[in-house]
Formats: C-alpha cells, sequence, structure tokens
C-alpha cells in the first residue's frame, strides 16, 4: 500500500473543505446534544423518579447502530446536513446527560447547604454553585462527546454526507488506499485538536481547580 | 431575642426530631444547644433559618414570626456557619465571603471591600482573600465560614457544630476568637455542639437536650453545673463536672502574698519582672535547671490554679498582672480552701438575677499576648 | 409510518425470512460471532493494560490518551484501509471493532483501579499482602464493577458496529441494512436496524443481570 503524495497536494482545497464541513456537522451535533441534555440532566438529577427512564432511553438510542439511525431518519429528513446532524446530536445526548447529572450529583451537599443557607434561590444555586461545581465532570462528557461525534460524522457517507467520510467511499470504490489514509488522519487530527482546545476552555472556565492544593 | 413557642417537628418517616419546645435565646447572648447525636439540636438550629419548617407552634425573631418572611429573605438576614466550613470551593475566599451581600445587591465593589475588612476581623491575612479554600488549613477555613456568616452584619448568627473537624489545639485558639468577636460585636448567637466542655466554655445559657428533641434544662453554665436538674443531665455533664464548675470561677481576690526567701525553691524573673521559672538551689546553679512555670492572672481560672498548684514544685501559684509582671503567689491550701465553696458560690450565681458576671478567661487583652499555656515562653522575652 | 411499521411487522415476522442463508437466524448468529469474538480479543489488550496501569500507576497519561486517539478512530475509514491492505479477509472486521473497543475497556478498567481507597490499598499492604496479592485480592474485586461496565460498554459499541462487517461483503445483521440502502427498501433497512439494536439491548441487559448478581452487595 503506497500513499500518493501528489493525489494529496492535488487535492488540498478539497480536503479542507471537507474538514471543515466535517467540524461543522460534529460541533453542531454537540452543541446541540448539550442544549438539550443540560435541562434534561438537571431535571433528572431533581427529580428522582425521571433519572432512570431519562438516562434508559438515552442508553436505547445509543444501541441503534449509528448507520440505522441516519437511514431511519431519511424518511423525515431526507439527504440533507440535518439527517447528519440529528443523527449525531442522538449519539451525544447519552454521553452528555449521564455526565451532567454524574457532575451535578458530585457537588458537595455542604456548599449547596450552604448556598440555600445564606438565602440563594434555587436557580441562583443551579447556576452559580451546581452547575460552575459539576464543570469539571460535565466537560468530560463534552471531551468524549466532541471525538465520538468527529469519528461519527464519517458514518453518514452512506447517505451522502459525511465530511472527510466520502474519502472513503471513494477510495473503497476506486480501490485507491490514498484518500482513505488522508481521510483518517485528517479525522484523528480534528478530534486531538478539538480534545486540546476544549481541555483549554476547562483550563480557563475553571481557576479553582489550578492552584495548588495545600497538603 | 429568638423564642420558641410550643415548637413540635416530626419528620415524614415519623421520626420525633423536636418535642413541643419552648425556649426563648436571649439578644446578645451565645445561647448553647447541647446533647448526643440524634436529640434534635441541628434541627432545632435549622428551624430559625427555616432550613427545617416546624411541623407546629412558631419562631419568632427579634417580634417577627419567621413563617411570615420569604425564606430567601430570612435566611439572607441570619448569618450561618457550618462544620467543615460549607465553603464554595470554586470561589476564593474573598468572594465566599462577600456571599450574602452580593444576593442582597451591594454591588461587587462594596461587597469585596466589606469581605476585605472581615478577612482581618477574623484573623486571616489579606492575601488569604486571593485563595482558594482547599488551600487553607481547616482552622483557616473556619475563620472564613465565620466571616462570611458575619459579611451583612446580621443581628443573628446560627452555628452548628462550626469546631467539630478541626483539632483540640485550633479549636481552643477559635473558641477565644468566637468570645472576643462576641464582646465587639454583640450577636445573638445559637451554638450547637455535642462537647459539653465547649458549651460551657462559650455559652452564657446553656440548653440541654435528651433523645427524642426533649429539652431537659436551660440554664447559665454556672446553674447547670452546680443544679443538673436530673440524673440525666448530670450524666451528661459527665465526671469532671465538679472541675468545670472551677473553671467558671475567677482567682480574683484570691489573697497575693510575697515570694518567700529562702528555701529550696527559687522564682527566677526576667526582663519587666516576668516569671521565667523556679530554680533548685539544692541543685547547683545554672538557668538550663530551671522548671518551667505557669503565671495566672486574676482572670484565670481556679481550676487552672488547681492546675499549677499540683504541678508547681513548691506547691506555690504565681500571679502577675495583665502586663504578665510579677504580683505575688498563693499557696496550695488557699486555692484548696477557695475550690471548696465553689459549689456554695456557684450555687449563689446561679440564683442571682442574672447579670454579666466575669467570667474566667475575661481578661483584657495584653501587651504580649503569648500564649499561657506555653511554659517558658512568658516573660524571658524582651 | 403506519404501514412502514406494519410491513416491518410482517418483515419481522415471516417464516421465510427466518430460514437460509441470508435468514434472520443465520446473519444473528454471525453477527453474534463477529462481535463476541472482537470484544474477547480486545478484552485480552485492554484488561491486562488498564489493570497494570491502574495498579503502577504509571503510563496512566498515556493510556488516557490512547484511549482518547482510539475513540477519535473513524471506523468506516479504518475498515476501508486495512481491506485495501489486507485484501478480502476477516482481518479488516476484527481490527476495526477491536481498535473499537480496546479504550472503554482500557479507561474503565483504569477508572476503577484509581477509584480504590488508597487507605485501602495501603491497609492491604500493611498486612502484609505482596503486590500481586494486593492486586488480585483487593484491587481487582473493588474495581471489578467498573470493569464490567468497561466491558458492557465495549460490548454495545461493537454489536452496533458490527454492522459494518456487511459492507466489507461480509454477512452479519449489517447485510440487510447494506442490502436495503442499495435497494432502496426502506423495510429492510429498518429491519436489519431493529434487529441489531434488540441484539445490544438484551446483551446489555443481561451484562447488568448478571453485574446486579454479583455485586448484591456492593452500594451503586
Amino acid at each position: 500500500m503506497t500513499v500518493e503524495w501528489d493525489w494529496i497536494a492535488d487535492h488540498t482545497g478539497e480536503l479542507t473543505a471537507l474538514s471543515v464541513s466535517h467540524l461543522q456537522a460534529a460541533l453542531t451535533a454537540v452543541l446541540l446534544g448539550l442544549l438539550i441534555s443540560l435541562p434534561l440532566a438537571v431535571l433528572a438529577h431533581r427529580v428522582r423518579q425521571l433519572r432512570g427512564p431519562l438516562l434508559g432511553i438515552a442508553n436505547v438510542l445509543f444501541t441503534i447502530p449509528s448507520i440505522a439511525i441516519f437511514v431511519l431518519l431519511l424518511p423525515v429528513s431526507g439527504l440533507t446536513r440535518t439527517t447528519t446532524v440529528t443523527g449525531l446530536t442522538v449519539y451525544t445526548l447519552v454521553v452528555l446527560l449521564r455526565n451532567t447529572v454524574d457532575g451535578l450529583d458530585a457537588v458537595p451537599a455542604k456548599a449547596r447547604e450552604a448556598a440555600k443557607a445564606m438565602g440563594a434561590r434555587p436557580l441562583r444555586t443551579l447556576l452559580t454553585v451546581e452547575l460552575p461545581l459539576a464543570l469539571p465532570v460535565i466537560m468530560a462528557g463534552v471531551r468524549i462527546a466532541t471525538v465520538m461525534s468527529i469519528s461519527l460524522v464519517s458514518v453518514a457517507t452512506y447517505i451522502g454526507d459525511g465530511g472527510l467520510g466520502q474519502l472513503f467511499t471513494d477510495g473503497f470504490q476506486r480501490n485507491f488506499p490514498t484518500p482513505v489514509l488522508a481521510g483518517v488522519v485528517l479525522t484523528l487530527l480534528l478530534a486531538l485538536v478539538a480534545d486540546a482546545l476544549l481541555v483549554a476552555v476547562e483550563y480557563v472556565l475553571t481557576p479553582w481547580n489550578r492552584k495548588g492544593r495545600r497538603a | 431575642m429568638i423564642e420558641f413557642r410550643a415548637v413540635h417537628k416530626r419528620f415524614a418517616n415519623g421520626t420525633t426530631a423536636v418535642h413541643d419546645l419552648t425556649l426563648s435565646m436571649p439578644a446578645g447572648g451565645i445561647t448553647v444547644l447541647v446533647g448526643s447525636s440524634g436529640c434534635g439540636k441541628t434541627t432545632t438550629l435549622r428551624m430559625i433559618n427555616r432550613m427545617v419548617e416546624p411541623t407546629s407552634g412558631t419562631i419568632h425573631v427579634d417580634g417577627r414570626d419567621i413563617c411570615s418572611q420569604d425564606a430567601a429573605l430570612l435566611r439572607r438576614s441570619i448569618g450561618y456557619v457550618i462544620q467543615q466550613s460549607g465553603l464554595f470551593p470554586h470561589r476564593t475566599v474573598l468572594d465566599n465571603i462577600a456571599t450574602v451581600p452580593l444576593l442582597l445587591g451591594w454591588g461587587r465593589r462594596k461587597a469585596r471591600t466589606r469581605a476585605a475588612e472581615l478577612l482581618e476581623t477574623v484573623g486571616l491575612a489579606h492575601d488569604a482573600g486571593k485563595r482558594y479554600p482547599h488551600q487553607l488549613s481547616g482552622g483557616q477555613q473556619q475563620r472564613v465560614g465565620v466571616a462570611r456568616a458575619l459579611a451583612a452584619d446580621p443581628p443573628v448568627l446560627l452555628m452548628d457544630e462550626p469546631f467539630g473537624a478541626v483539632d483540640p489545639v485550633v479549636r481552643t485558639q477559635l473558641q477565644d476568637e468566637l468570645l472576643r468577636l462576641q464582646k465587639e460585636l454583640d450577636k445573638t448567637i445559637v451554638f450547637v455542639t455535642h462537647d459539653i466542655a465547649e458549651a460551657i466554655r462559650l455559652g452564657d445559657r446553656i440548653a440541654v437536650f435528651r433523645t427524642g428533641g426533649r429539652l431537659v434544662q436551660c440554664a447559665t453554665p454556672a446553674e447547670l453545673l452546680a443544679r443538673p436538674a436530673d440524673p440525666f443531665v448530670a450524666d451528661f455533664l459527665g465526671a469532671e463536672r465538679g472541675l468545670m464548675l472551677l473553671s467558671l470561677i475567677p482567682l480574683g481576690d484570691l489573697p497575693r502574698r510575697p515570694v518567700p526567701e529562702g528555701g529550696r525553691w527559687e522564682l527566677v524573673l526576667g526582663p519587666g519582672r516576668r516569671p521565667k521559672g523556679w530554680r533548685d538551689r539544692s541543685a547547683g546553679d545554672g538557668d538550663g535547671a530551671l522548671l518551667p512555670v505557669r503565671p495566672l492572672r486574676d482572670g484565670d481560672s481556679l481550676l487552672s490554679a488547681l492546675n499549677e498548684s499540683v504541678g508547681s514544685p513548691c506547691g506555690l501559684v504565681v500571679r502577675v498582672d495583665t502586663e504578665g509582671a510579677l504580683t505575688g503567689v498563693t499557696s496550695r491550701e488557699e486555692v484548696h480552701d477557695r475550690a471548696g465553696t465553689a459549689h456554695a458560690s456557684a450555687a449563689r450565681a446561679a440564683s442571682a438575677p442574672p447579670e454579666p458576671a466575669p467570667r474566667a478567661g475575661d481578661h483584657p487583652p495584653v501587651a504580649d499576648p503569648a500564649p499561657a499555656s506555653a511554659p517558658g515562653t512568658t516573660g524571658g522575652a524582651p | 409510518m403506519g404501514e412502514l411499521l406494519m410491513d416491518l411487522g410482517a418483515w419481522l415476522t415471516s417464516g421465510d425470512q427466518w430460514s437460509g442463508v441470508d435468514g434472520i437466524a443465520n446473519r444473528l448468529g454471525e453477527h453474534l460471532e463477529y462481535s463476541l469474538i472482537a470484544t474477547v480479543i480486545a478484552a485480552a489488550i485492554a484488561l491486562p493494560t488498564g489493570l497494570l496501569i491502574g495498579h503502577t500507576g504509571r503510563g496512566a497519561f498515556l493510556a488516557i490518551n490512547l484511549s482518547s486517539f482510539g475513540r477519535a478512530l473513524p471506523t468506516v475509514g479504518l475498515i476501508v484501509l486495512v481491506f485495501l491492505a489486507s485484501g478480502l479477509s476477516m482481518t479488516p472486521v476484527y481490527v476495526s471493532l477491536v481498535a473499537l473497543a480496546v479504550p472503554s475497556i482500557v479507561t474503565n478498567t483504569y477508572a476503577g483501579m484509581r477509584a480504590v481507597d488508597p487507605e485501602t490499598r495501603d491497609a492491604a499492604r500493611g498486612q502484609g499482602m505482596r503486590a500481586h496479592q494486593v492486586l488480585l485480592r483487593v484491587e481487582i474485586p473493588l474495581a471489578l464493577p467498573l470493569i464490567m461496565t468497561g466491558l458492557r460498554l465495549a460490548l454495545v459499541q461493537v454489536v452496533a458496529t458490527a454492522t459494518i462487517a456487511a459492507y466489507v461483503s461480509f454477512g452479519g445483521l449489517g447485510r440487510y441494512v447494506f442490502d436495503g440502502l442499495a435497494q432502496r427498501d426502506l423495510v429492510q433497512v429498518l429491519g436489519g436496524a431493529v434487529l441489531v439494536a434488540a441484539v445490544a439491548l438484551v446483551l446489555d441487559l443481561a451484562l447488568a443481570a448478571l453485574q446486579r448478581a454479583l455485586f448484591v452487595n456492593r452500594p451503586a
């Protein structure tokens, strides 16, 4: 198996465009996933009876093969970007929902209690105490969901989208490994860069976890 | 003034946490709630700021029924300190202290200025404000907890075993600090503890609870020790009840005599006539052989004097003035005689109308605040 | 939509559909075979790695980043790449499924080992246990619930993804998905998807039940 560097040199424009489209699909999905799972997680955290069903539904969705999810959406949204993003969003829900619930669970009871005792109302406690303290766990979920989405976008190649995934079907049909390899490497790069950026975001958002602990 | 009237609290699981409690806690005093775990003392405390809602009965703070007020607003008007401080781990010390002022809408600048002031009030260095709670020691965190509760200058302070998680030495320091602050600020403090010694040390009044949430006795420390209401209270006060009584009585006018000349033991004085220690004349000379002495001030307790008289090589208790300079000595026999009349005097004080009697430990601050508990450090320094 | 579901019901329940080489029974068997073999290979690689890293505390950075790297690998690309390199064999299927499963198992095993209270570990050494005894008698039993969670997660992912074997001309339930796609037969695609999801779900629930039975006295 040899890599044809000429092909890569000739197609940098296309590779860039595919990368951008790839990243766009993945990030939109994570963002949507966050918007959906954050309120659901708060609900699951506050109302114990809802926790089992909500996490259960997310788990079931996770077991459906990604190809099948895209295909199942075809009758609804057709061969469009919407189908890709919706399918990916479904997959992010499991990780985001579970991590956000776990993060809220891990908030020290004393901190929550102190906020209440000092006269903070529930919404304020949520925004200024609970969510900030749950942030490290939530961010861990966001990182996993992002990397996973970036890797999964390519599956949408079977329904005519898929960003860098198009290189895989293309290479497969023409029995030509170079685009496939380029697609794999670029996907990994996108994932690693996105992950590193998220680590940086977390670092900025949680100054209290930065300074050295006193022994 | 906090008034409980026929307050009852039964939890959803059917246990009665507080049973028919009628109790008033005077303004400007420290009321300590004591009892073993599960006796309802914490529930009682938490009903005052509506962290727990009473099942029946009423609670008034400063004449107002707390249930007629918005719970969140009520809580902002009452300071609250809990065990292990309950500080927000994601906020700096300064922001932690500024919590209630910010909730009250003071504005960031004013809240921060107030928080910085309070750092000093509770004896923390200015630069501690920029740190996060986990970077402080347990004792320092507890001080921040107190500062946070004081931030909006609430008239009432609730303290739920605030010093339970720190080591004994630091706990004593924090207790002293609280008494000093209280003298300055004159808050109405409700303090929960299971440590009877802490209750005796801090309380103006002590309310003893027993399992099932029943109040057994509410009295001044002296009255409690001299006249426990029943065997349960006596048992709770423990085997050292008599000695604790001595801890409440100051040395005061116990006669002072000049240090005897001659004899085997010589009291060595440092600069400013501060006692350094006893020297054994029969063992040759040299400062190295000094036996440490722990001089007492007039405000120190009879218990300290008793302890000192037993520990001193010649049975003499060394007395100093507020500057730490020698004023005389008191013999073991005189201390013991006075101790013998302790019960009668405590009972007399207990039946007298409640007036702020001078308490052991109430001596004014002195120029050299070296801790008296560290033998050998008193007086030697220039 | 209602009609689609009726057709799906008919497809799933017709006797013809269950028998023969292209029958559901056969495809189900293939699917399970791929999934279980891949998961066992992945466990054989990932469990010792996770245990070693967790026990020694060394290489944690590497392990965490490797598993993040593994999660980022696009399975579709990997399978095509290995297929083009190795030709028509089961290798591409297993390579990509194992690559998918290893990270979940390593991360969870490592997390389970790290979650063991250091004081418990210390107490075990204090009683005179040797390193391997601490590992076998204290750390692994305590880490087991999380290790099991990792295996469950890996198995679900592998079952869902084994669909892709059909793309490189092998069998399994993915056959229906890809054949249906090619033939524009939505009912067949749906049937395949429902079957895969059902298999994943049943296996997950079975493992969850096993986990509950094994750790009946453990706090959740």
